[in-house]
C-alpha cells in the first residue's frame, strides 16, 4: 500500500511546528480522512474542526500546501503524493489549536448586518429568475476561506475596516433580495469597506461553491455605492433641489 | 475544586440546528432570557445537509392537497405507530411555519405564478416539498441563524453540555465545558430544551455529521425522561458506496422525487416487484430492504449497490435541480451523474426514536426538560417520510420554545444547583487524563460501530441483536475505563470519550427495543418475524428508562387513543 506524508501544523498561539505523519492511502481519500487517520492512530488530540465530511457545512477550512481549501473536499489524489503534503490553519484568523483558528470576529461582523426587511402590503410572489440572483449566494457555506485569502484581511489585517468577501456577498445576498426594502448603502461604503477591495477575484477562485463573489456580488455592490455617492448628475440634481 | 464560568437564563437550548434555533427564536420572542449552546461553531448543524425539501400542504401545485392528506400520508408512512396528536399538529401547522421562513428571508424555488414550488418525494400523495434545489436545509439553517442574532438570543459557540442538572424532580440547569480551552461552565436555567438531533455516529455507514452522537438522547435517559421507540432507526435508501472515503454519504431522494430509476445489475427496474404502484417513490423503508435484498441476492452493482440514474432527465436540468449531487459525484466520484448512473446503497440516516413529549408542549416525562426536532420521539412513528423532518423541526421548535418559556415563567426562582451533581460531572469528566491505563477512545467507538452495523442494521434477528446486546456490554466495559493523551484544550479525543457514553447508552436502547419488538414495521425488520403483528405490537410503543439501581429499563406502553374522525382520515391498509 502507498502512503503519504501529511506534514501537519501543530502548536497554539504560543507558537508550533510541523510534524510529520505516514497516512497509508485509500482509495478516493481526502485529506481530512488522512487527518482522522492520524487522530485514531498516533496523536488522538490532534484539533481539526470538521462536521459533515461531505462539502456542505464549510467547517474543515485549511491550507493544504499553502492553498486555503476545505479537507473534506482535497482528494490525496489530486496532490503531488512524491514530496510530502503540509496542512497548515488559516493564516487570517488566531490560532487556536493546531488546524482550527479562532473564526468568531466574521460572525460578530455579520450581526452589524441589517437582516432582511420586507414592505407591509408584500404579497409574496416572486419569479424564479428574480430569487436566483439572490440565491447563489445563499449556496455559502461560511467557510471562510474568501475572508482567509483576501489581501486587504489576510496581509493588511484591515479588520476594522472591510468585512470581507464573505459579509459582501451576504449583503449583496440582502440588496438582491426581491423583496427586500432595506438600505445598505451608507453601511457598504463606511463600515463594511466595500472600496476596499480592488477586485484580485482571489476570493472567487477558492469558493468551494463557485459563487462569483467579485463578478456578481463585489462589483454591483460598488456600482451602486457610485451609483449614489459618486454620480455627477445626481450630484448636480440634489444640489439643484438643495437636498 | 477548579473555579469555573456560570450563566444565567431562564431557558437555555441544547443544540443550534433548525429545531434548536426556532425553539430559541420563539422562548426569546416569548420574553424569556435564552441561551442557545451548540457542540460545533452556529450554522453547521446537521440541518446543513438536509437537502430535498421542507413538506407543507401548502398545496401550490397540488390544489387538492390539504393538512388531512399530509396527516394520512405521515401516519402511514409511520406505520400507524405515530402520535396522532403530533402528526396532527405537525401537518396543520407545516404550512404556516414555511411562509413564516419566507417572511425572514428564505428564497424558495418559485411556480411559474410566483409561489413557493413543491416537489413530489416517497409517501406523499401531492407534490408536497418545499425547495431550494438540493440544498433547502442550508436555506434554513441561514434563515433561522439571521432570525436568531437579531432576536436576542445569546449563542454559546463551541461548548459541550456534559450533564443535565436536576434539584428535586425538575430541571435546575446544565453542566458541560468549553472545547477551545478545555474549562468547564454552568448553565443556570429554569428550563433546558434539547434539540440535539440523531444518533448516526453509532453506525459505522451513515449519513450524519460528527455531532450526531445521541448526546440529547443520553442526557435525556441520564435525567430520568423516557425513551420511546428506539428501534425504529431509519437506513436511508441511497447512500454513496464508492469510493470508500465517502461511503454513506446522503444522495438526495430529491434525484428519486425529479425522476431517478433504481436498476439491478440486470438493467432491471426492480422496485416494480417491491411496490408495483409506487416504484422509487414508496417510503424509504421499502426502497432500502429492496436495494438491501437485490444486492444480497446477488444483483448488485460493481461495488455493491444499486444503479440509481437520473441522467435520462438532460444534463441542464439535472444542473438545476440537483447541483449539489451533481458536484458530489463528480468530485468525490469522478462521476458524472448527468451522463452515468450513480451506485446507492442504503445509509443510516434519522432516527425515529427519542425522548417522550407532551405533543402540545414538547415537554418530557422530566418537568422543565423539553425536546424537539430528531431528538424528540413519536412525531414520524415507525418510518419517517423524506421531508417531514424539516417541518418536523419548525412545528415543534415553536412548540418547544413557547412550552419552556411558558414553564420558566410559572415557576419560581428558587431551583438550586447541587454541589454533589457537578462534583459528580467533573471527576467523571476528568477520568480519561487520571486513568493510568485505559483504552483508546477511537478504538472503542470503532468497535461500536462495527456492532451496530453487523447486528443492529437494516435486516434483524432474535440471534443476531442477542450477541449486539452482549457485545455492546462488552464495550461499555471497555468503554468505563479511557485514557487519553494531551491537555483539555480542544481535544477530539477528550470530547469522543463523553460522546462514547452517549453512544453506547442509545446503542443498547436500539438493541434491546429491536430485540423486543417481535415483527416487523416500518424501519424495523425482523428476519425471523417478517409480518405485522397489529394485535399485539400494533398498539404499543416501547419504552426505555433508567431505574432507580441505574439499569436500563425496558417495556411498552399503550399508543394514545386516535380520535373517531382522525381515525377516518387514516383508514385503510397501509404497506
Amino acid at each position: 500500500m502507498s502512503v503519504a506524508k501529511l506534514r501537519i501544523y501543530r502548536g497554539d498561539a504560543e507558537g508550533g511546528q510541523e510534524v510529520e505523519y505516514d497516512v497509508p492511502i485509500e482509495e478516493g481519500m481526502v485529506v481530512l480522512d488522512a487527518i482522522h487517520f492520524v487522530q485514531a492512530n498516533y496523536d488522538g488530540d490532534i484539533a481539526v474542526r470538521w462536521n459533515c465530511k461531505a462539502a456542505k457545512c464549510g467547517s474543515c477550512s485549511a491550507e493544504i500546501n499553502g492553498m486555503p481549501k476545505l479537507t473534506c473536499k482535497t482528494r490525496l489524489d489530486t496532490l503531488p503524493l512524491d514530496k510530502p503534503i503540509t496542512v497548515h490553519p488559516l493564516k487570517t484568523f488566531p490560532i487556536m489549536k493546531d488546524l482550527v483558528t479562532d473564526v468568531s470576529w466574521n460572525y460578530e461582523v455579520r450581526k452589524k448586518i441589517p437582516p432582511f426587511k420586507y414592505a407591509k402590503d408584500t404579497d409574496w410572489k416572486m419569479q424564479q429568475v428574480d430569487v436566483e440572483r439572490s440565491q447563489e449566494f445563499r449556496k455559502c457555506i461560511e467557510c471562510y476561506l474568501c475572508q482567509d485569502v483576501c489581501h486587504v484581511l489576510r496581509n493588511h489585517n484591515k479588520k476594522n475596516e472591510f468585512f470581507g468577501p464573505r459579509m459582501m456577498i451576504k449583503i449583496a445576498e440582502l440588496e438582491m433580495h426581491p423583496l427586500d426594502i432595506e438600505d445598505r448603502k451608507e453601511m457598504l461604503r463606511e463600515a463594511a469597506g466595500v472600496g476596499y477591495c480592488n477586485i484580485t477575484k482571489c476570493c472567487t477562485e477558492v469558493c468551494p461553491e463557485e459563487i462569483h463573489i467579485t463578478d456578481n456580488a463585489i462589483i454591483p455592490l460598488k456600482e451602486r455605492v457610485a451609483d449614489t455617492y459618486f454620480d455627477p448628475l445626481q450630484w448636480v440634481m440634489k444640489k439643484i433641489k438643495g437636498s | 475544586m477548579e473555579k469555573f464560568e456560570t450563566h444565567t437564563h431562564d431557558v437555555i437550548v441544547i443544540g443550534a440546528g433548525g429545531a434548536g434555533l426556532r425553539a430559541a427564536i420563539e422562548a426569546s420572542t416569548q420574553g424569556a432570557s435564552v441561551g442557545l449552546v451548540c457542540k460545533s461553531l452556529l450554522g453547521k448543524a446537521h440541518t446543513v445537509m438536509a437537502e430535498g425539501g421542507v413538506a407543507a400542504a401548502l398545496a401550490n401545485v397540488d390544489s387538492k392537497d390539504d393538512w388531512k392528506t399530509h396527516f394520512h400520508d405521515t401516519m402511514h408512512g409511520g406505520k400507524l405507530l405515530n402520535n396522532w396528536r403530533m402528526a396532527q399538529l405537525h401537518a396543520q401547522e407545516a404550512p404556516e411555519r414555511v411562509r413564516e421562513l419566507e417572511h425572514w428571508g428564505a428564497l424558495f424555488d418559485r411556480t411559474k405564478e410566483g409561489n413557493i414550488n413543491q416537489r413530489a418525494f416517497g409517501g406523499h400523495t401531492w407534490k408536497r416539498l418545499a425547495h431550494v434545489g438540493d440544498r433547502t436545509g442550508l436555506e434554513m439553517i441561514r434563515t433561522l441563524q439571521d432570525r436568531g442574532i437579531h432576536t436576542g438570543v445569546d449563542v454559546y459557540m463551541e461548548c459541550t453540555i456534559t450533564h443535565l442538572l436536576k434539584d428535586g424532580d425538575r430541571i435546575s440547569g446544565a453542566f458541560g465545558y468549553w472545547r477551545e480551552s478545555g474549562r468547564f461552565v454552568l448553565f443556570n436555567a429554569k428550563a433546558i430544551i434539547l434539540a440535539t438531533g440523531g444518533i448516526g455516529k453509532s453506525y459505522k455507514v451513515t449519513s450524519n455529521s460528527w455531532e450526531y452522537t445521541g448526546d440529547g438522547h443520553a442526557l435525556a435517559y441520564e435525567a430520568g425522561a423516557d425513551l420511546i421507540d428506539m428501534e425504529f432507526v431509519q437506513f436511508h435508501p441511497t447512500g454513496m458506496v464508492w469510493p470508500p472515503s465517502v461511503k454513506g454519504i446522503l444522495v438526495t431522494e430529491a434525484v428519486r422525487g425529479e425522476g431517478g430509476i433504481l436498476t439491478n445489475n440486470k438493467g432491471e427496474r426492480f422496485m416494480e416487484k417491491y411496490d408495483p404502484e409506487r416504484m422509487e417513490l414508496s417510503t424509504r423503508d421499502v426502497v432500502a430492504r429492496s436495494i438491501y435484498t437485490e444486492v444480497q441476492e446477488g444483483r448488485g452493482s460493481p461495488h455493491g449497490g444499486a444503479f440509481l440514474n437520473i441522467s435520462h432527465r438532460g444534463a441542464e436540468y439535472v444542473k438545476k435541480k440537483l447541483p449539489s449531487m451533481y458536484h458530489q459525484f463528480k468530485e468525490f466520484a469522478e462521476i458524472d451523474i448527468t451522463k452515468e448512473p450513480m451506485e446507492v446503497f442504503p445509509t443510516t440516516h434519522y432516527v425515529m426514536g427519542g425522548v417522550r413529549v407532551d405533543p402540545e408542549t414538547a415537554q418530557s416525562t422530566v418537568n422543565g426538560l423539553f425536546a424537539c426536532g430528531e431528538v424528540a420521539g413519536g412525531m414520524h412513528g415507525a418510518n419517517r417520510l423524506g421531508g417531514n423532518s424539516l417541518s418536523d423541526l419548525l412545528v415543534f421548535g415553536k412548540r418547544a420554545g413557547t412550552g419552556a418559556a411558558e414553564y420558566a415563567n410559572k415557576i419560581n426562582n428558587d431551583v438550586k444547583v447541587h454541589d454533589e451533581e457537578i462534583n459528580n460531572a467533573v471527576k467523571e469528566m476528568l477520568e480519561p487524563f487520571e486513568n493510568t491505563e485505559g483504552e483508546n477512545p477511537y478504538t472503542v467507538h470503532q468497535g461500536l460501530q462495527d456492532a451496530m452495523g453487523d447486528f443492529v442494521g437494516v435486516f434483524r434477528t432474535k440471534d443476531k441483536l442477542h450477541e449486539g446486546i452482549e457485545e455492546i456490554h462488552i464495550l461499555k466495559e471497555r468503554g468505563s475505563q479511557l485514557k487519553i493523551e494531551g491537555s483539555r484544550m480542544y481535544n477530539p479525543g477528550w470530547h469522543l470519550c463523553k460522546d462514547l457514553k452517549s453512544m453506547l447508552i442509545v446503542s443498547e436502547a436500539i438493541a434491546r427495543c429491536a430485540h423486543q419488538r417481535e415483527e416487523s414495521r416500518g424501519a424495523h425488520s425482523r428476519v425471523d418475524f417478517p409480518n405485522y403483528n397489529d394485535e399485539v405490537w400494533g398498539t404499543v410503543n416501547s419504552v426505555i428508562s433508567k431505574d432507580s439501581s441505574g439499569d436500563m429499563n425496558l417495556g411498552t406502553s399503550p399508543l394514545p387513543q386516535m380520535p373517531e374522525e382522525l381515525k377516518k382520515i387514516v383508514e385503510g391498509g397501509y404497506k
